[in-house]
């Protein structure tokens, strides 16, 4: 091993990796919440059809989809790695444990969390991203042009009871993950100060609630007002 | 006092152990945990069976020899106490105590509650030492250092090497005992001459060893008998991230 990959294949290192690319889908979270935040516009999906149109053709965009994967992919391959380690490092379990009395419940059920993200990320895609990048979906003319009616999609899913319990369940995982992952990062990367840790970790909180509450409300506007 | 306790037994290494049931009665509130097992040793003892093996030297508080997971907690229900300072008021007549050793695997079990804790020796063999020249006794503040930082090293300092870090941690991590050795000798100029090949070599010793990763859930400062604090292993993560940036060292 050349220094490089010793450094990344430590324990130390990889939680280096997780914490850079935690953060970075943090921002990927406020982007996308923003771009979907349209649909709450009372116009028949047309803003949120352009936007969907404008996401699927710019270059840029579709690069970034590419950096957004690698993140996924780097941070759940270290979650799994770690995670593996972790539990190796205690082959034996106690058989009486207060684990409650000095930690949360989040802080110690990542992994648990991280899971049922990535079982949700699946059926997301599966709903949205594969119907609007491969298969086609039925044309709708705005201004005289024809686009895809992503918007038609998304009416169509919320209306079934289970794919709104499916995203109120994964946002609520979400947001505890969110709730230890955002400040965890700071601290995974040598950041804890009297000064800034007490903002990062009110900051964190909020953030997490609000994207994650902001999210949630999709499905269930769908599914009770349209 | 009359209490029923459920401790772990195991003959050696290699045998597989179980928890066993001991009733024990006219237990003093004074005395202290480690004085309660005496009593209940002497019992066994007089009974012709094998007393419990459990580590202990000063029972004062500051050798870091005792142990003991208690009731599902490491050293016991009381924050910032060792098990050898616990005392039996903190428990209730007619209790029953479960009490089981470390449980990690890079401290196996030697025999009943006794782990071996070596590999916190090779941690610090690997980089917990500053090398000076031996000679006269050099004059007292010869060497600047402000007040604020003498605190904080001396706060890192008193980690005595429990181990209780780990056996809370539910990753096994050994990481606030590493990142209290490091931030020790990292904040005093007498630790600047080995500073980043010691974060490297002592962080690789630790996976070496086979502890857990750390997940910043913070059951390790919450159970450290001398309060370490979760601040030294930011430090840790900044001298690491240094060293490797900085440091001449190849693998
Ligand atoms: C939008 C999706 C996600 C976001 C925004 C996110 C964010 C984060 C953040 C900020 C952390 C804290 C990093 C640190 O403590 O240094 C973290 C930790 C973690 N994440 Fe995620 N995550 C996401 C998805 C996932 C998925 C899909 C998995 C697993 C399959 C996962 C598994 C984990 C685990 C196990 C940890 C704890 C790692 C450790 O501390 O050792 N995450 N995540
Ligand atoms: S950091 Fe605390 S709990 Fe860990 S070995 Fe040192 S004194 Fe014991
Ligand atoms: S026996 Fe020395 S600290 Fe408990």
């Amino acid at each position: 091993m050349n220094w490089f990959t010793k450094t990344f294949s430590s324990t130390v290192g990889r939680k280096i990796v997780m914490s850079v690319t935690g953060l970075f889908l943090c921002s990927f979270l406020v982007v996308h919440l923003l771009g979907n935040l349209q649909l709450f516009r009372n116009d028949g999906g047309e803003a949120f059809n352009l936007y969907s149109d404008f996401m699927a053709h710019n270059g840029l965009i579709r690069t970034m989809e590419w950096v957004l994967l690698a993140g996924f992919a780097f941070h759940i391959y270290d979650a799994l790695v770690l995670t593996r380690r972790n539990q190796a490092a205690r082959p034996i379990p106690y058989q009486n444990n207060h684990p409650e009395e000095n930690s949360s419940w989040a802080s110690r059920n990542m992994g648990l969390l991280g899971t049922v993200i990535l079982v949700f990320l699946i059926i997301h895609l599966y709903n949205f991203l594969i119907p609007a990048r491969f298969d086609g979906l039925d044309p709708v003319n705005i201004d005289d042009v024809e686009y895809e009616n992503l918007y038609a999609e998304v009416v169509y899913a919320f209306k079934q009871w289970w794919y709104v319990l499916i995203y109120v369940l994964g946002m609520i995982a979400l947001a505890y993950h969110l709730i230890h992952g955002f400040q965890s990062a700071f601290q995974t990367l040598g950041l804890n100060h009297k000064k800034y840790t007490p903002f990062i970790q009110m900051f964190g909180y909020a953030f997490s609630v609000i994207v994650c509450l902001a999210f949630a409300a999709i499905p269930l506007y769908f599914f009770f007002f349209v | 006092m009359d209490l029923t306790l459920k401790v772990w037994r195991q003959k050696d290494r290699n045998s597989a152990g179980q928890m066993v049931t001991y009733p024990i009665k006219g237990i003093s509130p004074d005395m202290s945990f480690l004085e309660m097992l005496d009593v209940l040793n002497e019992d066994l003892l007089l009974r012709g069976e094998e007393p419990i093996a459990f580590d202990h030297d000063c029972r004062e508080g500051i050798c870091g020899m005792c142990s003991l997971f208690i009731n599902g907690r490491a050293h016991g229900p009381e924050r910032g106490t060792t098990t050898c300072q616990l005392h039996m008021r903190h428990f209730a007549d007619g209790d029953t105590i479960t009490i089981e050793p470390w449980r990690a695997a890079a401290f196996p079990v030697h025999k009943d509650l006794i782990v071996d804790r070596s590999a916190f020796d090779r941690i610090q063999q690997a980089g917990g030492y500053i090398s000076v020249n031996t000679g006269g006794v050099p004059d007292a503040n010869e060497i600047p250092i402000a007040k604020s930082v003498a605190d904080k090293a001396f706060d890192a300092a008193t980690c005595i090497q429990c181990g209780a870090c780990v056996a809370a941690c539910k990753n096994g991590s050994a990481i606030l005992f590493v990142s209290a050795k490091v931030s020790q000798l990292a904040l005093l100029p007498q630790g600047q001459t080995e500073r980043y090949t010691r974060v490297e070599n002592m962080v690789a010793q630790m996976d070496i060893e086979g502890f857990g990763s750390c997940t910043n859930i913070g059951s390790c400062a919450a159970e450290c008998p001398v309060g370490i604090s979760l601040e030294n292993i930011a430090m840790l993560r900044r001298e690491f991230i240094a060293a490797k940036a900085a440091s001449e060292n190849l693998p």
